[in-house]
């Protein structure tokens, strides 16, 4: 079976891939791209950690085919910071220590970058049904949120306490 | 290397003639959220994957007849977003965002749960008590079926190797004509149902029952549509008596198994309570009462 030859626009850059069809979409970003930031926790929708965004909607890119992704547009966690700025959701979590083993934490940097492009203002519950996706062992959450309602005050321009 | 293939053609007819001269096995693929898992355990081996959401108007929602269209491959995150269809069919909406998380709404499909034909699906029971329609084509051209008649058994379905459903028909509704969802689960979020209910009804000026479709996951081999259920609403003001017989219902219709997710006697009793609890919530929303969340 010959490879398909996918062109696809990811963290800004044309960027064009061989891939078998059974390749998903976080096996290509991994393993043909060399763009290994998205994670593989259980490579079945459950975990979140290889998150990416595609044409504006968050999905696991564990459960895209890398041939789906042909005329796609994809953020993926190497496009969020901005040349070497990290961006604010980034600089918060740092800040909160909203990570321990830092395993999940592209994935809900992602998710959040999501969440916060659809929803600016979200309350604390809003933030938490989002995130439900997006499984860590480390932090039991409470500083992941704390980040994210932090980094969304910020970004909104409010002062923060 | 594998020899498996992909397409994603553009066309009904492209798609059909695909599938239809597939020599091994050809799935069909809309969001993947199913698909994609049955891959990577090797429980499916398929040799050609026809991707359909290129097919124009395969995702999307419009208006028809006074009723709604529903795209079969629309993600949930599309669906929840629309407004109007939320308040026409709020039980058909809220069934279909309780399927997975965040990054499962962007890919997840009406489509997809229903032709997965798992028995604890959550927006098929929802379309059962709606009385969809789903669209199919194939080689021999577009047939209307009753969404009821595509699941058989586990994982399986009546559509032949050459079909797939296009799109989802909800029909027009009537003044004080509701719907609502619930499924039982252990917990908030990220689960899969223990029993699941959907609940349809019409109600005339005095809140009685005109018309009412009601069904159940989760408790049978498929979902099930429980006409005896219906009956009892119909002729009838949502009270006590209405109420306990319902629930008797529903019970009565329960067939369950026992398995890690609950045993055969707390699913039946399970049944009881949500179909009590989903008629409540279906005949507040159809009286103009409440349109909030049922969960």
């Amino acid at each position: 079976m010959a490879k398909s030859y996918v062109s696809a626009t990811i963290n800004g850059e044309q960027t064009e891939f061989l891939c078998e069809t059974q390749q998903t979409l976080l096996d290509v970003l991994r393993d043909v791209i060399g763009l290994t930031g998205s994670k593989e926790g259980c490579a079945s929708g459950d975990c979140g950690a290889c998150s990416v965004i595609v044409d504006g909607r968050l999905v696991c890119s564990c459960l895209v085919l890398g041939v789906e992704a042909e005329g796609k547009t994809i953020t993926t966690i190497e496009g969020i910071a901005q040349g070497d700025h990290l961006h604010p959701i980034q600089q918060k979590f740092l800040e909160h220590a909203a990570l321990q083993c830092g395993f999940c934490t592209p994935g809900l940097i992602v998710a959040t970058k999501a969440l916060l492009d659809e929803n600016p203002n979200p309350t604390e519950t809003e933030a938490r049904y989002w995130l439900a996706g997006n499984l860590c062992r480390c932090t039991g959450y409470d500083k992941v949120i704390r980040a994210v309602m932090d980094v969304a005050a910020e970004m909104r321009g409010e002062t923060v306490g | 290397m594998s020899s498996l293939s992909y397409a994603a053609p553009t066309s009904v007819d492209d798609a059909v003639k695909l599938l239809a001269g597939a020599s091994g096995l050809a799935k069909v693929l809309s969001g993947g959220t199913d698909l994609l898992v049955q891959l990577r355990s090797g429980r499916l081996k398929p040799d050609l994957i026809v991707d359909t959401k290129k097919i124009p108007g395969i995702i999307g929602i419009r208006e028809e007849n006074g009723g709604f269209v529903i795209g079969a491959a629309t993600p949930g995150a599309e669906v929840e977003a629309h407004a109007k269809l939320k308040a026409a069919w709020p039980g058909v909406v809220e069934a279909l965002d309780l399927i997975g998380s965040t990054q499962v709404q962007g890919r997840c499909s009406l489509a997809g749960n229903l032709c997965n034909a798992s028995p604890a699906a959550d927006s098929v029971p929802a379309l059962y008590a709606a009385g969809a329609i789903a669209v199919v084509v194939g080689s021999k051209g577009k047939r209307e079926v009753p969404v009821e008649q595509i699941p058989t058994a586990p994982g399986r379905t009546s559509l032949a190797k050459d079909e797939f459903i296009l799109e989802f028909k909800l029909p027009a509704r009537p003044a004080r004509a509701s719907d609502a969802y619930l499924r039982f689960i252990p917990r908030t979020e990220m689960d899969i149902a223990v029993v699941g209910c959907g609940i349809s009804v019409t109600l005339n000026e005095k809140g009685v029952c005109t018309a009412a479709r009601v069904s159940l996951g989760a408790v049978a081999p498929t979902v099930i549509l429980v006409q005896a259920a219906a009956d009892v609403l119909i002729g009838h003001t949502l009270d006590a008596d209405t109420l306990a017989k319902l629930d008797a219902a529903a019970q009565a219709a329960a067939k369950p198994i026992t398995d890690k997710r609950g045993t055969i006697e707390y699913r039946t009793k399970i049944a009881g309570v949500l179909a009590r609890r989903v008629a409540a919530i279906a005949f507040d929303r159809a009286s103009g009462k409440t349109n909030g969340k049922a969960h």
